[in-house]
């Protein structure tokens, strides 16, 4: 809740267990256990997983290392999946055959969620289920071997845009899906990451999970292998993220932007993507064109944001 | 058939298996190790630890565990797999990583 200290918040009930099949140092289940542990005692959590790297390493039949119930169906309709039970449940409460409180929580990474799972999430988003669609976004389908998705940002290294003589890494921008959701008009979309005493995240966590009607989540979740960066970096990586206003940290609660952080000094993009593998061709010499381009646009996304929420 | 997790090991056979693949309990996962994935560990000097537990939500495998009176305990290593995150967040240096050799 708000009101949580970080050893409150630490206190609470862990719904994720240890034995999954993660990477060392993988982003995803710190967000995951972060989003459940705002679950109130007594509520039980219904969780539905599009196909994901998170998906196939806590869901190998026969060990779940989901405490509540999970469900995988497909890739592309995880935000189906969820708004059918949630439908079910609803009928259930309403005939007197349920009385415990449930959840509805989806997680998808971004390849489930900006791309192949976008066309349920949207219908779900838009038919207003008591739901929240978490995606925990590591920017490529790093499941299948760093092959780039909608959501990898430009000039990004993967394996299906190679940064050599031929391309500068990926050629297109990365799409701001938190932006598409508020779109959706929901009463409750938010963007965050792992930063400190995880309050940001925890308290957005929270509120998508109360809040009445469908509710977005995005959180930037590293991924060490396809950034490629030392994994025992990952805070210091999200840290510079959002001190370069490459991943602004902000909410959008019933239409009304938020900034919930404002960098004290907005650092240069170099400095977030120097730590990282996947975009050390740009620092080549002959290279500089490409941070002053990403800084442009990383720069005009920033002033948009800010005069989105009235500053 | 079989219907509890610890009784599907590799030799029941397909017939056997549950109907959809259902699984009827939960954290049925707690009883793998990922410990032995690691090459470094952590080793954690109590007398530097401040109980700050910022190292607590930054692990990935639920390897460092509170009591209680909400104060950690020493790692557990049959789950970590030797990231390093929470040395590199520690702001008392109390936790250093080693090699770990078996």
């Amino acid at each position: 809740m708000s009101s949580d200290t970080l050893k409150e918040n630490v206190m609470r009930e862990e719904r994720l267990s240890g034995g999954h099949r993660m990477c060392a140092g993988c982003g995803s289940p710190i967000a995951i256990r972060t989003v459940l542990r705002q679950l109130e005692p007594g509520d039980h959590a219904v969780v539905t997983g599009a196909t994901s790297c998170m998906e196939v390493s806590t869901f190998m039949y026969p060990y779940t290392a989901w405490k509540d119930s999970f469900i995988h169906n497909a890739f592309a309709n995880a935000a189906a999946t969820c708004s059918g039970v949630e439908t079910a449940y609803k009928a259930l409460k309403k005939s007197g055959k349920l009385d415990d409180t449930y959840k509805f929580i989806t997680f998808g990474g971004d390849g489930g969620t900006y791309d192949i799972g976008f066309q349920s999430l949207s219908g779900a988003m838009e038919r207003g289920h008591d739901m929240v669609y978490v995606c925990y976004d590591n920017e490529a389908y790093m499941n299948t071997g760093i092959q780039r998705s909608s959501s990898t940002p430009h000039f990004a290294d993967t394996t299906t845009t190679p940064a050599g003589k031929v391309i500068p890494g990926k050629l297109q921008k990365k799409k701001d899906l938190t932006k598409i959701m508020v779109a959706h008009n929901v009463p409750y979309v938010a963007q965050t990451t792992f930063i400190g005493n995880f309050k940001d995240i925890s308290e957005k966590a929270h509120k998508a999970i109360y809040t009445p009607g469908a509710a977005f989540l995005n959180i930037m979740a590293p991924c060490p292998r396809g950034w490629r960066y030392p994994t025992e970096k990952l805070m210091e990586v999200t840290k510079a993220a959002v001190e370069t206003c490459v991943w602004p940290l902000y909410e959008v609660i019933e239409g009304k932007y938020t900034l919930n952080y404002m960098p004290k000094n907005k650092l240069p993009v170099a400095e977030y993507l120097k730590m990282q593998g996947r975009f050390a061709h740009m620092f080549k010499p002959g290279n500089e064109w490409m941070i002053e381009q990403v800084q442009q646009e990383v720069d005009k996304n920033w002033e948009y944001l800010l005069k989105s929420c009235g500053l | 058939m079989s219907w509890k997790a610890s009784e599907m090991t590799p030799d029941v056979k397909w017939q056997d298996i549950t109907p959809g693949c259902n699984i009827f309990e939960g954290s049925t996962s707690a009883v793998v190790e990922t410990g032995d994935w690691r090459t470094t560990k952590p080793v954690l000097a109590l007398d530097k630890c401040k109980q700050c537990l910022l190292c607590v939500p930054v692990c990935p495998d639920m390897s460092i565990p509170v009591d209680q009176d909400g104060k950690r305990g020493d790692f557990n290593y049959f789950y970590c797999k030797g990231c390093g995150i929470c040395a590199a967040v520690c702001p008392f240096g109390a936790i250093t990583m080693v090699k770990d050799e078996k």
